[in-house]
């Protein structure tokens, strides 16, 4: 489930990283990413907490993890 | 903090200031026992932390132990201002000579402790401030160099006091000095401080107010004195939805959402920060508001604790709409508050459109945020838009709004009649260069 | 001329490695200021935004070779009156203190030991002190993008209790073509280093600026204190005050906005002050928006003379 605001979409071809999984986990400030036993968990209760700071986006190979803007229907642009 | 008077004499005692012979009890047996200790008569006083204990009946003086076990039945079942006393305090009566006033506050102009003396004790210092000023002596003291006794000699020696009389009084009030800086203390007072008809000198009753910043440097002292980690100790009682706003803002350490204050109004405020919410509260009774709550949100609030306070107000009984209003904000963003403030009214089933009556935050990230209240329909403003312009707007939305000038403010009835000495802390008069 | 920073200014942040601290050091990169060198104890040889890092303030100045012209003291409550004693007995002559919640003891004995050694301390509780367009020492107006919409430069003289009022303030001065000639975040505690009438001379002393506005909260004394410095000083800067907290002599003993703002005595209250600023010649505005005017209507009545003012004693 979505949150109200902000919706994170990881590709399936790299939830099973386990090196991304932790480096996610890491770069999210507010813990929207967690590395669950070396697969990439999004937790649902935080998704709304995204200051949009593009750090997992970063983290991540390239258009592998979308942070979408629930209320403008844009997604947040690599750096 | 404030103390009871049973604890600031047990600091005094910590600190050999002499005091009248005492003890503390919580049952009318108690109280009794230690008369009977105490031998001769007592007086019986409520412990509380609100003034006019005397006219409301909570004070008393006993002659025997049974007397006095009769009068603390009575003290300990009364309340005074809305405070449940905190047991009764019982001390000897003593054959007084002369009283007088001892006190150490601070000096917020000269930014210095000062000594605040009287050979007219007893009664309102203030009072004796504005009709004997020669009966005042005062005098302020280094926060740098050693405390030497001198200071004290020269303020009592101020009212003219001479011979053993300022002999004796100076190590008290020199002892006072010390433990106010030794303790934190913004307040230290004895008043009365009696001379006895044997010539000595003791405490008859002081009042003494720590620092809440400076609290976590004395858990000794207060652990001693069975003062509880989480006592407020503020001047009324917190109520239930007081309570509760505390516990948003300590369980989350993203933000703050601080002073959740109670009032009875219909328009719910999720206001800030510190100057922000003081401007904006008034601002909503200048426009005839009636304000459900204060508060103040700041410091970058996480989503969920804007959501959580914003819940806590919505759910308030009476509350129709909440404004949700702050000064130019730098460092809180304007988004992650909209997310909050609109989270929560989906949350409880409200249209945000509907239930919040203005959204005026100005500042950091403010084109987000807007963007965020344009998907749900919330009224906003830009700082164009001033802060009593948005609380006019707000206050027009609710029903009886857009009276003339602010009706009286209710809350929970407060008497919070400080300490005199605090009233009298460099009034004006003191202020030098 | 300038009230305290000018575009030579150097300063330090102690407690830089913070997490407050690292915003703010960008912050005022981003501005313009010159910082040198930041302290932390134990961190010696880091950077925070290019800006090297050292274990004391006396180790900086070895190795930078100059004695800062201020710092910006950011370190925990517990240990903020160390940090100070530090920068002062190393030179420092301005020290701005952000961190909130010291103990007042350890105010008083800062501010002491800055009269004795006549450096001079802003806050504590403050965001600082910002010269638009030029420098800004300290939190005050945010990232510098937002500094610079909210702070244009001009003629008033901005002196704040609220950090985050000096911002709404000086936002109001600059919209209405004012602008501010130097802002000051005085601090929220009931002892601060400096105190509006302590910096009114330094206002006299700038030619740029035209005119004072202060933003003013219940308890102390500290309105009753520039009134009566207005009364005695003939000053040639009309000033109008903005009093928040009015409510709040309804309900004594109660703490709210800032730990000095607490009504303890009849003198403390929203009214009296109001009272003596009024009776001293100040305007008390009602609403922050009508400041603008007020501004201009004493501005125009002594515009031209460049001499005192008439002051009600």
């Amino acid at each position: 489930m979505a949150g109200l605001f902000i919706d994170v979409e990881v590709d399936e071809s790299v939830t099973g990283d386990a090196d991304l999984a932790r480096r996610l986990e890491e770069a999210c400030p507010v813990d929207i990413y967690a590395d669950a036993g070396g697969r990439v968990e999004v937790v649902e209760g935080n998704l709304d907490e995204c200051v949009l700071c593009r750090l997992c986006i970063d983290a991540a190979p390239a258009g592998t993890v979308r942070v979408k803007k629930l209320y403008d229907g844009t997604e947040l642009a690599a750096r | 903090m404030r103390f009871f008077e049973y604890e600031s004499r047990r600091i005094l005692e910590r600190e050999r200031i002499p005091i009248t012979q005492s003890g503390h009890a919580t049952t009318p047996e108690e109280a009794r026992r230690i008369a009977d200790e105490v031998g001769g008569p007592v007086v019986i006083k409520s412990q509380v932390l609100t003034g006019g204990r005397m006219k409301a009946g909570g004070v008393k003086f006993a002659e025997t132990p049974e007397e006095c076990e009769a009068y603390a039945r009575d003290i300990l079942a009364l309340e005074i201002n809305g405070h449940v006393p905190r047991g009764v305090l019982v001390a000897a009566k003593a054959p007084i000579a002369q009283e007088y006033y001892a006190g150490v506050i601070y000096d917020g102009v000269r930014k210095l402790p000062t000594f605040v003396f009287s050979d007219m004790g007893g009664i309102d210092i203030e009072e004796v401030a504005e009709t004997h000023p020669e009966h005042i002596g005062r005098g302020h003291f280094s926060t740098v160099l050693p405390h030497m006794d001198f200071r004290a000699k020269d303020a009592i020696a101020q009212t003219g006091l001479t011979g053993r009389e300022l002999t004796r009084l100076t190590p008290i009030l020199s002892a006072l000095a010390r433990l106010f800086v030794k303790y934190d203390m913004t307040l230290a007072e004895i008043n009365p401080l009696v001379r006895l008809e044997d010539g000595s000198f003791v405490a008859v009753d002081a009042h003494m107010d720590m620092e809440n910043e400076a609290r976590p440097r004395h858990k000794a002292l207060l652990a001693e004195l069975g003062v509880g980690e989480d006592e407020t100790r503020e001047a009324r009682e917190a109520t239930p939805f007081e309570i509760e706003g505390e516990r948003i803002d300590s369980v989350d350490h993203r933000g703050v959402a601080g002073n959740v204050t109670e009032f009875d109004g219909n328009l719910g405020l999720v206001i800030g920060a510190g100057g922000g919410s003081l401007t904006l509260f008034d601002a909503v009774r200048r426009h005839g508001g009636r304000p459900a709550n204060y508060c103040e949100i700041g410091g970058n609030p996480s989503v969920s604790k804007a959501a959580n306070l914003t819940k806590l107000v919505l759910q308030k009984p009476g509350v129709e709409k909440i404004a949700v209003m702050m000064s130019i904000v730098s460092n809180t963003r304007v988004d992650i508050v909209a997310r909050g403030v609109i989270k929560a009214c989906v949350e409880l089933g409200f249209d945000p459109a509907e239930k919040i009556a203005i959204f005026r935050i100005p500042g950091a990230w403010e084109e987000e945020g807007f963007k965020i209240l344009e998907r749900y329909g919330v009224e906003y403003a830009d700082r164009s838009v001033s802060m009593h312009e948005a609380a006019r707007i707000a206050v027009e939305k609710v029903s009886g709004g857009g009276a003339d000038g602010a009706g009286p403010l209710r809350g929970e009835e407060t008497d919070a009649e400080k300490p005199p000495a605090e009233r009298l802390a460099g009034a004006g008069e003191v202020v030098e260069g | 001329m300038s009230i305290l920073i000018d575009e030579s200014t150097t300063f330090i942040v102690q407690g830089i490695t913070g997490r407050e601290a690292v915003n703010l050091t960008r912050e005022c990169l981003d501005y313009g200021s010159t910082i040198i060198g930041g302290v932390t104890p134990g961190r010696r040889g880091r950077e925070v935004h290019g800006v090297p890092v050292f274990d004391s303030v006396a180790q900086l100045v070895e190795a930078t070779g100059q004695v800062p012209d201020g710092s910006v003291v950011t370190v925990p409550p517990a240990f903020t009156r160390d940090a100070v004693f530090e920068a002062i007995e190393a030179g420092v002559r301005l020290v701005v203190i952000v961190t909130e919640r010291i103990p007042r003891f350890d105010v008083a004995q800062m501010v002491e030991l800055a009269a004795l050694r006549g450096a001079r301390i802003i806050g504590p509780n403050c965001l600082g002190l910002m010269r638009p367009g030029v420098a800004k020492m300290g939190g005050i107006g945010g990232p510098a993008r937002d500094a610079a919409k909210a702070y244009g430069a001009g003629a008033v003289g901005v002196m704040s209790r609220s950090g985050g009022m000096t911002t709404e303030i000086s936002s109001t001065l600059t919209a209405a073509g004012l602008g501010v000639s130097t802002a000051i975040s005085i601090g929220g505690d009931a002892i601060i280093g400096s105190t509006y009438a302590e910096l009114m001379p330094l206002f006299e002393a700038d030619e740029q600026t035209q005119a004072i506005v202060i933003y003013s909260e219940p308890g102390g004394r500290m309105e009753a204190e520039l009134a009566r410095w207005v009364t005695e000083n003939n000053s040639r800067l009309p000033i109008v005050a903005f009093m928040a907290g009015r409510f709040m002599d309804e309900m004594p003993g109660m703490s709210f906005g800032h730990a000095g703002t607490i009504v303890e005595g009849k003198a403390d209250t929203a009214a009296e002050k109001i009272a003596r600023l009024e009776a001293a010649g100040i305007a008390v505005a009602q609403e922050i928006a009508e400041i603008p005017d007020l501004v201009r209507e004493r501005l125009g009545a002594g515009a031209g003379s460049g001499s005192g003012r008439q002051v009600v004693a």
